[in-house]
């Protein structure tokens, strides 16, 4: 590992995943998340999220390209820097025969550098986190969609990490289970730990990632901080105005981009251009201004357009 | 304290290595075997599979009683060719000597029910954790490919002893209470006394716990291909069965010695003073070559692929 990756919980270089079938899960990503940040990994169901979390965690080997995690290669240091990662994969799994606390104690005993002595403090202070004390001796088959959702996030916090890997957590929630997650990622990044949250709704993860990645068919087509995301959304100009056919001209005098009229309405990318001297040159011209206005493009918007509308399957 | 130790040795050793301390290891591995056989053997489903073992032997017992064969009476019940020829063998013995009740309740359930108890503990190992998707969280956790795969086998090999001398103890318990007991009249026509033909009961059940040993890596090489618990337990059987009738066509005779069934049901020579060792270390070798063949193909199946479930 370079350096620079010693600052980075997850890192990946090239990572790819070609299924037997020849299908192209995950293309070249490059990964980089820094420590103690909450990254938001969007991407439409499918466009290879899961895939990529099952090869961070040694549950798939790549077909080529490498990954990280906390500065050890996987999947080759998986069994050594686990431990200090905490994980929900594709929901909850556990065993419906028992009950929650001895889900937990199962999942425990497996680890072999868990303090087997601190057992019954770890599991009660994990279920008492997730608020499932009171269903603790109750037996998983009987648990709801969210108490199963909250008993996975549970074991993630089994001992104490580094990194919490999540994904998908909220999927299946009520809104207010939904609210309660978010609450959860927020405590436990305000630990320092590093949290990698997966999801395929921008809501969910706008409001406590710090980072995003994007993914598209395999592909990540966007990382950064959520303020570097905003930027590469280019504010556009909007005039309301009767003589649409001149304020064309104005604007391309002006050089703005990506110019489009309706009737009665012309826009265009804002640019460098300052909406000031816009309106002075468009009243210069002679053309009545009815309404001029700047917007920016919605984080919605941009994630939209970098993982393209609904239900288009790409692959 | 040891676990005290433990928590030092972590916390002392700040990052957690591949080669942590070796004291921790172990104790880690056998919490891991702990847990393991707690699930194996706290399962309602594999507790009812042991309950049904056992009530074989009585009913075995209870149904020779019942028909009462004469000593030296001509054939017995189980008289003729097959797996059942060897049980044949001890139907006659069993009037006089309860002990026998083991022999013959081993010799019958070996043809399907011991295989069969064993192929659903080895074919759920782990089919079964993939089936709930449990296996992916156990990987993460890290519980470790080639460890998971240890403990399992360990696991399965306790269940298939257990169920091998659940069979033995309750036929001797039912035999003892049903017939007459006293000095051992082995295969060979000498008699031992009690105490040492026991000890006969006693190797005998080691060489069945050998074969079903065996199964259960089968099994688990088995259940590492699939996610259906249920279609390893199939294939399992499938194959059992079909080794059996193999090993009944005469024309396939050459192969029989080298089929995973064959030498199961070569105990009597273990009954029969003094003991013929050749045919038993043959058999031993056959179970000893299938566990190590079929926990290879595990290890290598279960270490080298994703898991997708």
């Amino acid at each position: 590992m370079t350096p620079a990756h010693a600052d980075l919980a997850i890192s990946s270089a090239g990572l790819t995943k070609r299924f037997r079938g020849g299908q192209l899960a995950v293309d070249h990503v490059d990964l980089a998340v820094p420590k103690g940040a909450v990254y938001g990994f969007l991407g439409p169901n499918g466009s290879g999220k899961t895939t990529t979390i099952r090869m961070l965690l040694g549950l798939a080997y790549p077909t080529t390209g490498t990954a990280a995690l906390l500065g050890v290669p996987v999947p080759d240091g998986a069994f050594g820097v686990l431990p200090k990662v905490g994980s929900l994969v594709e929901g909850p799994a556990f065993y419906p025969y028992l009950s929650g606390w001895d889900n937990l104690a199962r999942y425990d005993a497996a680890d072999r550098t868990a303090p087997a002595g601190s057992k019954a403090e770890r599991i009660g202070s994990a279920l008492e986190r997730v608020g499932l004390t009171a269903a603790a001796k109750k037996k998983y088959r009987h648990y709801s969609l969210g108490m199963k959702q909250r008993l996975a996030i549970a074991s993630g916090l089994l001992r104490p990490r580094d990194l919490i890997i999540l994904d998908e957590p909220t999927n299946g929630l009520d809104p207010q289970g939904t609210r309660e997650v978010r609450g959860l990622v927020r405590e436990i990044a305000a630990d320092g730990i590093t949290v990698f949250v997966s999801s395929h709704l921008l809501s969910e993860v706008e409001q406590v990632s710090t980072h995003v990645g994007v993914m598209r068919a395999g592909k990540l087509v966007f990382q950064g901080s959520l303020p570097e995301l905003r930027r590469t959304g280019s504010p556009r100009i909007t005039v309301r105005t009767a003589d649409v056919e001149n304020a064309a001209k104005v604007f391309a005098k002006l050089g703005l981009a990506d110019p489009a009229c309706e009737a009665g309405v012309i826009t265009a990318e804002l640019g460098d251009a300052e909406p000031e001297r816009i309106c002075a040159d468009l009243v210069h011209a002679g053309i009545g201004v009815r309404g001029l206005s700047v917007e920016s493009p919605s984080l919605e918007d941009l994630f939209v357009g970098l993982t393209g509308e609904g239900f288009d399957v790409e692959r | 304290m040891s676990s005290a130790e433990v928590d030092t040795t972590l916390t002392a050793g700040g990052e957690i290595e591949d080669t942590a301390p070796a004291a921790g290891n172990v104790m880690g591995n056998a919490r891991f075997l702990g847990s393991e056989l707690r699930l194996v053997f706290g399962r309602r489903r594999n507790q009812l599979l042991l309950l049904v073992v056992a009530l074989f032997p009585l009913l075995i017992g209870i149904g020779l009683k019942v028909a009462a064969p004469q000593a030296g009476g001509g054939n017995g019940p189980g008289s003729g060719s097959g797996p059942g020829a060897s049980a044949g063998a001890f139907f006659n013995q069993l009037a006089g000597n309860g002990v026998f009740l083991t022999f013959i309740a081993l010799s019958l359930l070996l043809i399907l029910v011991l295989p069969m108890v064993v192929a659903v503990v080895a074919g759920d190992s782990i089919a079964g954790e993939a089936g709930y998707g449990t296996l992916r969280y156990l990987l993460a956790v890290p519980a470790g490919r080639t460890r998971l795969l240890a403990v399992k086998f360990l696991a399965i090999a306790a269940f298939a002893v257990s169920a091998t001398f659940i069979v033995a103890v309750i036929g001797l318990l039912a035999g003892v209470s049903f017939f007459p007991v006293g000095p051992v009249t082995l295969l060979s026509g000498s008699t031992v006394s009690l105490a040492s033909g026991l000890l006969h009961v006693f190797y005998v059940t080691l060489y069945v716990s050998a074969a079903m040993i065996a199964v259960g890596a089968i099994g688990l090489a088995i259940s590492t291909f699939t996610e259906h618990a249920i279609g390893a337990i199939a294939a399992i059987m499938l194959l059992i069965v079909a080794s059996e009738v193999v090993d009944q066509v005469p024309q396939f005779a050459s192969a029989g010695p080298y089929l995973p069934t064959h030498w199961w049901t070569s105990f009597d020579s273990l009954l029969r003073t003094p003991i013929d060792t050749t045919t038993m270390l043959h058999g031993l070798l056959s179970f000893l070559v299938y566990a190590a063949i079929f926990c290879a193909i595990a290890w290598a199946r279960f270490t080298s692929t994703d898991v997708t479930s």
